[in-house]
């Protein structure tokens, strides 16, 4: 990443501050145990599942060479296209539904009214929780015949949840958010917080209300923290894997397999690596080209300042 | 001194030192299981793993300490895992070489895996030295440890046919009898249904508790020789006309509301599809002998008061296979690594050759209602408390014409994830009997 202070600042710092918070050469060496790290754990094994996607492999024996033919195999297998459609389909759906969601808890939380404090912290609680055990509490309770439903006896709770393809999708939508949702809503309480008092009381002057507030200065402020929350929303969505293997399985059918659930249920279940390596290699591209593009999108105009007076 | 100096040599030595650990920790896997064990004639320790969960992993463990206090020299240790984290660390194990003495597995195809990548101990000769081992043992059980004419494993604990399970007071409630044929089966799902009682109580996330279905159609149809083919891989041996009719007439089942609402979510972990059982919310279950016990433990006077019923499979109105047939696991199967010590591998020999399959263990599978893969053994059913079931399935299993092995187990691991997706898709209605049949045929013989 590189360093990206606003340049009305930097302009007015003297030169020797300048170069002795930025000299390269101690920068350098502080970053070295980092990369070491990044190599040893992320570069390493990347280049391992390249070239495990080049082979033949069942998880213990040898390696053996297989050329391209894993990557045809994959490439033509329907099954690959479909986890395509439901990755994407589970991250334009979680984005849709997080995102407004997120603005407007985190608009209301800015307030700094005591009861939004208090509120604050439930909202907060189940981003505490570990994905494995929300996935088992959400399996019992929806459980069709020993769950919520079954035993208050409420008919609008007594749906197939998880055993009909689209409920099953919806279901897992809804969890995704309610877990994620209050971590977005502190980024954007925590932008919204930022935003100068000065432009409200402006607009307040030429006769704007809270709604046309919202519109014309909050959202056009929180512009880099909407990119930054969608990046982690559509690259994590391409990570989910724990919630969703252990409420659904991927299932009904092949409802809810998404790309990483192909390649675990491929790769350690099938016995085989080679093509579980090349889902996880179209994976890692996937994730590398949308940071990218939300790189893009919010850094294209980088001198923009957010900051009052510039 | 300079305190920049300072700080950054700590910043090395503290960041430095943790790396370095890191980076020796993944340098230093390969074989080393048990290099400490000493290989001095009989003494020795060997490691083994093997399934938890209650009352199997008691037996597993009652029977190793037997051996261990009965030998002083050698020494067996044991770790256990849950049935999806064992398949996943057994697999791994082997990749890096660190896998235990003992393996325990299901044979069929995922022993032949392990025999393919060199991992397992040829037993052939160990057999033919210890006859009375061998002999005692149901020769049927010897097919899925068997791969081109060697034997790979030692087939152990116990014999788990597939049975047919009913609710007696379930079927008081709608004045019927148990079904006799499969026209009885689809008479009785209406009645069933009508009564808000689910005619069968089915886990159908777990996939394989599906394919249990489909294994005893295609057999009651078509015969054990419709599977034979395919397990021979044989061209299109999916699109036997058996094979498409037994497709079609699980997926009538499903349609007319067979089985237990929400069935495709139900996972079979955590026993729910017994508990629909022994609830009464469901009226039959096609499932492994095995839950014989756990529906003992788990569903209050449910099996002691007589309210279980259970039969083989009915057969098929015109069809063709034998109605003593069955399928299931045949037994389980211990298999020694390869890459094992001398030493690691006497000390397992001498434990497969007296307390494996020995009286003491066996009494410990009749005691918690499983039957043993040993001829004979029903001379200790006696004054067993479950004498009635275990005469039962001692009996289905030596009478059956064909005990075929789990479709799942039989088949490669790859192909089997195949069949297993398919099917999934199959109960899901997301695809036709003939598209099944196409997807599966893509695969034959892998």
């Amino acid at each position: 990443m590189t360093v990206a202070a606003p340049p009305g600042i930097e302009a007015d710092l003297p030169r020797k501050v300048a170069s002795q918070a930025g000299g390269s050469g101690r920068v350098a060496y502080l970053a070295v145990p980092a990369l070491l790290f990044f190599v040893a754990f992320g570069v390493v094994p990347l280049i391992g599942v390249f070239y495990l996607s080049f082979s033949n492999w069942p998880g213990f024996g040898d390696i053996t060479p297989a050329g391209l033919s894993n990557w045809r195999s994959v490439l033509a297998d329907p099954g690959l296209r479909h986890s395509l459609y439901v990755t994407f389909l589970v991250m334009i759906l979680s984005w849709a539904v997080q995102t407004p969601a997120s603005i407007l808890i985190g608009a209301f939380l800015a307030g700094h009214q005591r009861y939004r404090e208090w509120l604050a912290v439930f909202y907060f609680i189940p981003l505490l929780f570990s994905s494995a055990a929300v996935a088992i509490t959400y399996k019992g309770l929806l459980d069709p015949n020993f769950g919520l439903g079954a035993g208050l006896g409420i008919p609008l709770l007594q749906q197939d949840w998880l055993g009909e393809g689209r409920l099953a999708m919806g279901v897992l939508i809804f969890i995704v958010s309610w877990q994620f949702v209050p971590f977005h809503s502190l980024l954007y309480q925590g932008a919204i917080r930022q935003i100068p008092r000065s432009l409200y009381e402006a607009a307040q002057l030429d006769g704007a209300g809270r709604v046309r507030q919202f519109w014309s200065i909050t959202l056009p402020t929180l512009r880099y923290t909407i990119v930054t929350s969608s990046t982690l929303m559509v690259v994590g969505s391409l990570t989910f894997f724990d919630l969703i293997w252990i409420l659904t399985a991927g299932g009904p059918g092949d409802s809810t397999r998404v790309l990483a659930l192909d390649m675990y249920i491929r790769g350690f279940r099938g016995n085989q690596m080679g093509p579980a390596s090349v889902i996880a290699v179209i994976l890692v591209l996937f994730g590398l080209g949308l940071s990218l593009l939300f790189r893009r999108i919010g850094g294209g105009s980088a001198s923009d300042s957010q900051l009052e007076g510039a | 001194m300079d305190p920049k100096t300072s700080r950054r040599t700590f910043l090395s030595l503290a960041m430095g030192a943790p790396i370095g650990a890191a980076l020796a920790a993944c340098g230093s896997s390969g074989p080393s299981t048990g290099t400490s064990a000493s290989s001095t004639g009989a003494t020795g320790a060997a490691t083994y793993w093997f399934l938890s969960g209650k009352p199997q992993e008691e037996v597993r463990k009652a029977s190793v300490d037997r051996f261990n206090k009965a030998n002083s020299g050698s020494k067996i240790t044991t770790t256990m895992f849950a049935n999806d984290d064992y398949k996943t660390k057994v697999k791994t194990a082997l990749g890096a070489g660190q896998a235990p003495t003992i393996l325990w597995g299901w044979g069929g195809g995922g022993l032949k895996s392990w025999v393919d990548a060199d991992q397992v101990e040829d037993l052939t000769s160990f057999f033919s030295d210890n006859a009375a081992v061998k002999d005692k043992i149901f020769p049927s059980a010897f097919g899925a440890a068997t791969i081109d004419g060697k034997i790979y494993a030692l087939p152990t604990e116990t014999v788990t046919p597939i049975v047919f399970y009913y609710n007696k007071q379930a079927f008081e409630k709608i004045g019927a009898q148990p079904p006799q044929s499969w026209g009885d089966i689809m008479d009785l799902v209406p009645k069933f249904n009508a009564k808000n009682i689910a005619p069968f109580s089915l886990a159908g996330q777990s996939r394989w508790t599906n394919m249990m279905w489909l294994e005893f159609l295609f057999d009651r149809i078509g015969g054990s020789e419709v599977f034979d083919a395919i397990f021979a891989g044989e061209k299109d041996a999916w699109s036997n006309p058996a094979a498409i009719d037994a497709l079609t007439k699980t997926q009538d089942l499903v349609k007319a509301k067979g089985f237990s609402k929400g069935f495709s979510s139900i996972a079979a972990d955590n026993n729910a599809d017994q508990a629909l059982l022994y609830t009464g919310k469901a009226a039959m279950m096609v499932h492994g002998a095995w839950t014989y016990g756990s529906m003992k433990d788990q569903g209050g006077k449910f099996v002691s008061g007589g309210n279980l019923g259970y039969m083989n499979f009915p057969p098929v109105d015109g069809g063709k296979g034998d109605p003593s047939d069955t399928v299931g696991n045949p037994g389980q199967y211990l298999s020694i690594s390869s890459k094992a010590t001398d030493a690691e591998k006497e000390v397992a020999k001498k434990y497969f050759a007296t307390e494996a399959n020995s009286d003491a263990t066996q009494q410990g599978w009749v005691d918690n209602g499983s039957v043993p893969v040993v001829k004979g053994v029903d001379s200790k059913f006696g004054n067993a408390k479950d004498a009635e079931w275990l005469k039962y399935i001692y009996d289905t299993s030596a009478n059956a014409k064909v005990f075929a092995q789990s479709w799942d187990q039989a088949l490669s691991p790859a192909a089997s994830e195949v069949l297993l997706d398919n099917i999934a898709k199959l109960f899901q209605l997301q695809v036709s009997p003939q598209q099944f049949a196409d997807n599966l045929n893509k695969v034959i013989g892998q």
